[in-house]
């Protein structure tokens, strides 16, 4: 059963056609890679989900929703959350915070003006959030200021933001992007350890690495379209994801 | 202030504030600020500023025209007094939604941008409201002669419960007690006790925690599910309903209402005040506010008369060099020092004067620490906020 379903979507920014007759279909509890060469239109892709941009035309189905029209916190709170290729997070604040708040955000909605209770007494907000800091390795730096982790760190803390809603679909925009080998491999486990826990996951990644040992299925995107959809294993081998990805090199 | 801080710090924090402010009468007298005209000043520009610091201190939304909902509250006051009584509580009531009604239609529109272009709408909207107070809006606020009371007042409670104040011109009282002097003080320090009850609560919400984060991230904001708009608007209203309780106390201490305290030079100060006593934490403001109202008081009452006893132990020479320098700085030119002072504190202590306790107490708390021989380890929970920018 597909969760998330893209048909026919098209986008142009003034005369240049960044998204040309897009189609996409992601499974349920898989992880779906998006490849293609820079300027191929990942990121485009990845902005008509989340609410950033509006597509031309075409349709965007989450869980048998329309996302189109919709403004980015309403699609959140459909369960879509998204990690972005440089960390947004809140600076000043400390990470238990961080990742208190999307937990209200999920349990509370989009506002409430919930100003007499302390936040100190939300127990089960703050063992969610803890558990969650523990996931990605951050439990001992709970109380300390975001802003003063490491590059690394705070892409954890933004996904610990993203688990702690509980998404039906997370996104994530180059998740290992200027990572060092070791940090790298750290994620791709914690990542693993995520999707077998069931979440649904679509990922833009350069690193081939990365892409084959998590991606179930792999979209190749260039020059606004797809121009292929299969599982990793014959995208490996088609010759046309080669030439316009690789410009011929063997994967 | 910390931020997680325990119920029972909360309540030693709310019972020391009281206490102190229940005493100043008394803590004040040696310092020359125990009179209750300042006094009151203390405790509605106290109100007005931590209302304001609950836009501006947790959002960052740095509005320049609080000011006319402080005047917009007076007049509420002194219209509530003319029509229907003189009683303070109904004025303050009226006074505070009046205030309130009147940020929602400002917030509304000044909120739909950020940053310095936010703080202009605000800016050009209150210094519309101030002109309007002089031109096409004189039917309701007197124009330049002020807002007042008249013994031919309807008055129609105070009618019907038989109150008669006789050929005197009336004055606000709380079934008896003049609202002026000592009285008028106790009341706002009790309004203002539980104005600073609601702030300490707000600051330890979730509605709070949501207001920083509108400061820090927007975009996470709203990628977090959350609508940033009607927190930023519930922040901008209950401020200006703040500043309208600030403007109606202002009435009942002082039965008039005039349109100076619209003007952007009142807005002005209250951004002062905030900055000065460290935005974002929950006491500064009001520290911010006394120490802005007690130079004022202080300084402007200045001298040259003053200026030369004061410098009578020097050369006569000296002294007169000193009198004439010093002499710009107080009387009319205590806005001088007020600058001085703002300067020296926003560049070496940007996080206002509760920086400077935080720094301080850290200090003290090490030197006792390496007395006792304990490891250092720096608390973190005790950090100021970011500097406005």
């Amino acid at each position: 059963m597909s969760i998330l379903s893209v048909e026919n979507v098209n986008k142009n920014f003034g005369g240049l056609r960044a998204l040309n007759n897009v189609n996409l279909e992601v499974e349920a509890g898989t992880v779906h890679a998006i490849i293609g060469p820079n300027g191929a239109g990942k990121s485009t892709l990845l902005n008509c989900f989340v609410g950033r941009l509006e597509p031309d035309t075409g349709t965007v189905l989450f869980d048998g929703q329309s996302l189109l029209g919709l403004k980015p916190h309403q699609i959140n709170q459909t369960g879509v959350s998204r990690v972005f290729q440089t960390p947004e997070i809140f600076d000043d604040m400390t990470l238990l915070e961080n990742v208190t708040i999307p937990a209200l955000a999920k349990r509370d909605g989009s506002f409430r003006l919930n100003a007499w209770k302390a936040v100190r007494g939300e127990t089960e907000i703050h063992e969610a959030a803890h558990e969650c800091l523990a996931d990605v390795g951050l439990a001992e730096k709970s109380q300390e200021l975001a802003r003063q982790l490491s590059r690394g760190d705070k892409r954890r803390l933004e996904l610990a933001m993203c688990l702690v809603q509980d998404p039906k679909l997370l996104l994530l925009d180059e998740p290992t992007a200027g990572m060092s080998r070791a940090d790298t491999n750290n994620t791709i486990d914690l990542m693993r350890r995520i999707a077998d826990q069931g979440v649904t996951m679509v990922v833009i990644e350069h690193d081939m690495h990365v892409v084959f040992s998590l991606a179930e299925k792999i979209s190749v995107l260039a020059q606004g379209t797809v121009i292929a959809e299969d599982v990793p294993e014959r995208i490996k081998g088609d010759a046309r994801v080669q030439e316009a990805y690789l410009g011929g090199a063997h994967l | 202030m910390g931020r997680n801080t325990t119920p029972k710090q909360d309540w030693m924090l709310l019972i020391g504030f009281s206490v102190v402010l229940l005493a100043a009468p008394f803590l004040l007298t040696p310092v020359g600020a125990g009179y209750p005209d300042l006094l009151q000043k203390f405790a509605i520009f106290g109100i007005f500023a931590l209302g304001f610091n609950i836009l501006f201190g947790l959002t960052g939304y740095l509005s320049f025209g609080h000011a006319a909902f402080l005047g917009v509250g007076s007049y509420a006051a002194v219209w509530t007094f003319k029509l229907f009584s003189m009683n303070p509580i109904l004025a303050l009531i009226v006074a505070t939604v009046i205030g309130g009604l009147f940020s929602v239609i400002i917030g509304f529109v000044s909120l739909r941008r950020s940053g310095i272009y936010f703080s202009i709408l605000t800016l050009a909207l209150a210094q519309m409201s101030y002109n309007m107070a002089y031109s096409v809006a004189t039917p309701i606020t007197n124009g330049e002669t002020g807002l007042q009371l008249a013994q031919s007042d309807p008055r129609i409670l105070d009618v019907a419960f038989g109150r008669d104040y006789g050929a005197v011109l009336p004055s606000s009282d709380l079934f008896g007690i003049h609202m002026n002097g000592y009285p008028g003080f106790y009341f706002c320090a009790v309004i203002f006790i539980a104005c600073f009850f609601l702030s300490m609560r707000i600051f330890r919400s979730p509605f709070g925690m949501m207001l920083r984060a509108v400061k820090s991230n927007q975009n996470r904001m709203s990628y977090t599910g959350l609508n940033v708009r009607p927190y930023t608007l519930a922040a901008f209203v209950i401020s200006g309903m703040y500043a309208g309780l600030a403007g109606g106390l202002m009435a009942v201490t002082d039965p008039l209402a005039g349109a100076e305290r619209m003007q952007w030079t009142a807005s002005g100060e209250v951004v002062l005040m905030t900055i000065l006593g460290g935005a974002g934490t929950l006491l500064g403001p009001v520290i911010g506010a006394g120490v802005i109202k007690y130079f004022e008081n202080i300084f402007s009452a200045f001298n040259e008369g003053v200026l030369t006893q004061l410098f009578d132990f020097l050369p006569a020479f000296l002294q007169h060099a000193m009198v004439s320098v010093s002499s710009l700085f107080v009387g009319e030119g205590w806005h001088l020092t007020l600058g001085a002072l703002f300067m020296v504190i926003v560049i070496f202590l940007p996080g206002g004067l509760m920086e400077g306790f935080n720094r301080i107490r850290s200090l003290v708390a090490r030197l006792l620490r390496r007395d006792t021989e304990e490891p250092e380890k720096p608390d973190p929970i005790e950090r100021v906020p970011e500097p406005a920018e």
